[in-house]
């Protein structure tokens, strides 16, 4: 019986998704442009969901919480700072720049941007690169995140493979027809129910304990420590690490960075702008608070299981729980399809465009965009197969890796004297850095407590600066954009 | 939109360019205390509980509040420093 009820709760929710997707299939016109970004026309409630719940993957709803129950709730403070205050400054810094040139300039990626700045096709096939490079661990990763789910849910019935063969079909099958439209629009009903979700849990959770002192008195008691400010584990180096880190690395992830062409109006990024940090605290807070309380009420979770499905089975009907794990699916597939269509478009414009076929027509596009996504996700779900690490380490060096490219950017947003050397310099060292940071014993992966990610970003900015100052810069021209005109000014 | 319109400004317009500067730098001063106490570092090591939940959240979770708000007023007074160019107050959309 509840079996019955989990899956058809999971699987109605996918088909309202597809029907959503359908919808919007209708209104698209056949362009890339269109396909990848909707022609520029989101308005705030869109635009703000589709971005929050683009960041929001399963980590919000499975690691998280697994780490507020393992080392306390001081990840709700990180995540805050991290989400609400340093992306929301970027959004300003990065994004509304970004939105600007776009909309002037016709450009659908961060390679396009920076590979018409500086005149060279080279770059933008390099960030294109570098983009993939990171993305498709971090699709393969919700991938093994909806498999690991639903198998958990169903207690085997639904095997790994079988999951999340059925989400990346599921998921193939709405971005290919629906596009960026249908994606925003699937979004931004995930984000909502996330959040109605989540506080519905909560609240059920406390009504059944009898309030919040309750379990937070029974986390005094089990693990005194994570009531403290501060821990072994959150240091202020580790801490300040992660949200700078991170933060950065959200701005330059091909999903949510694409987003920042999307938008029907300036208007628009300013309310989103001023709801980050509300939105932020209102989804965190409970969910990461779930997981710590879980520790004091002495739920326990299964070996290599995660806590939150924990505590609903143990505080909540079987229906409940369903639905919000349908939510946590929810979250997954609102960042991989978004991920698709970026890793495609990534693909399409900045490596097949340039290098292959130059002639293009915005029909062929189109369609080779469409092409990417399916090949795009078949071969993540093929890795995700043989997945050998775990969530957190998987998509902590993924955003860790994006966030290398934040600082170079910025400066040659900003930096009239930026030279093509310098930024190929500041983006080639860093990531390099960082890669043997993560693979190789001779670069270490903490010094005096910070990240390598952070010590690769300074170094990122540091060459990018100063190549730029000793190269010449005079002889940039911008390449051949005739393919582009025909995407402009509409 | 060029890349960087600001530096194409006429002269005459150097009082602007001046205040403009302050009020830039007043507004990168105020971002870089946001996000500084984000996290209450003075309460480290506090294990204080306030009304069922630790004292250092009810901080953070009023300063998300309070940040929402300066946003509220950067984006109605200070909205396209650094980025529109002043003088024409940028396209109009």
């Amino acid at each position: 019986m509840s079996l019955e009820v989990q899956l058809g709760i999971i699987v109605g929710y996918l088909l309202l998704a597809l029907a959503v997707g359908l919808l919007a299939y209708r209104l698209a016109e056949r362009t890339a442009e269109d396909f990848y970004l909707a022609n520029r026309s989101f308005g705030t409630v869109v635009l703000l969901f589709t971005t929050f719940a683009t960041l929001l993957s399963a980590f919000t709803f499975f690691a998280g919480p697994n780490v507020a129950y393992q080392q306390g709730p001081e990840w709700i403070l990180v995540m805050g700072l991290m989400d609400g205050i340093i992306f929301a400054i970027l959004w300003y810094v990065i994004g509304y720049k970004q939105w600007l040139l776009g909309r002037a300039h016709g450009y659908v990626t961060l390679g396009e941007m920076l590979g018409d700045r500086f005149g060279s096709r080279y770059l933008r096939g390099l960030i294109a690169a570098i983009g993939l490079l990171w993305l498709f661990p971090y699709v393969m990763l919700q991938q093994v995140g909806a498999g690991t789910a639903l198998e958990a849910l169903t207690e085997g019935a639904l095997p790994y493979a079988a999951g999340a063969g059925l989400i990346t079909a599921f998921m193939i099958l709405y971005v290919v027809v629906a596009g960026m439209r249908g994606i925003a629009w699937t979004d931004t009903l995930q984000g909502a129910f996330m959040l109605v979700a989540t506080w519905v849990a909560t609240l059920w959770l406390l009504v059944a304990v009898g309030g919040p002192g309750v379990p937070t008195a029974g986390l005094a008691e089990t693990a005194p420590g994570h009531l403290e400010l501060g821990s072994a584990h959150y240091t202020p180096q580790w801490m300040l690490s992660t949200a700078i880190v991170i933060g950065f690395g959200v701005a330059m992830f091909p999903q949510v960075n694409q987003r920042f062409f999307t938008a029907g109006s300036r208007t628009v990024f300013k309310r989103s702008f001023v709801l980050w940090p509300i939105l932020c605290v209102l989804l965190f807070v409970p969910s990461f608070l779930l997981g710590a309380w879980a520790r004091g009420l002495g739920v326990e979770v299964p070996e290599g299981g995660n806590v939150l499905p924990a505590v609903l089975a143990e505080y909540t009907p079987v229906w409940f729980a369903a639905l919000v794990i349908a939510g946590a699916m929810a979250a997954m597939m609102s960042s991989s399809d978004s991920m698709l269509l970026s890793g495609s478009s990534y693909f399409t414009r900045d490596l097949y465009r340039p290098f292959i076929d130059r002639d293009l027509s915005a029909r062929r596009e189109d369609t080779i965009a469409r092409v990417g996504v399916v090949v795009f996700a078949t071969a993540a779900f093929v890795a995700s197969l043989y997945n050998p690490a775990t969530l957190f380490e998987l998509g902590d060096a993924a955003f860790s890796g994006f966030a290398q490219l934040a600082l170079p950017v910025m400066v040659a947003l900003y930096w009239r004297g930026t030279t093509r050397t310098g930024i190929t310099a500041g983006i080639v060292g860093s990531q390099l850095f960082y890669l043997s940071a993560l693979f190789t014993a001779v670069v270490p992966s903490t010094y005096a407590g910070w990240s390598a990610g952070i010590v690769g970003m300074c170094l990122g900015l540091a060459l990018t600066v100063s190549v730029s100052a000793v190269t010449p810069s005079a002889t940039e021209k911008r390449w051949d954009r005739s393919p582009l005109e025909t995407n402009r000014d509409r | 939109m060029d890349w960087f319109e600001q530096k194409a400004l006429p002269m005459s317009s150097s009082y602007h360019r001046q205040m403009g500067r302050i009020e830039l730098a007043v507004w990168i001063v105020v971002a870089i205390v946001l996000s500084a106490l984000a996290i209450p570092w003075f309460l480290w090591g506090d294990s204080r509980v306030f009304a069922g939940l630790p004292l250092w959240l009810w901080w953070h979770v009023g300063w998300m509040f309070l940040a929402s708000v300066v946003f509220y007023l950067f984006a109605t007074r200070g909205w396209g420093i650094g980025i529109d160019p002043p003088a024409e107050g940028g396209e109009s959309r």
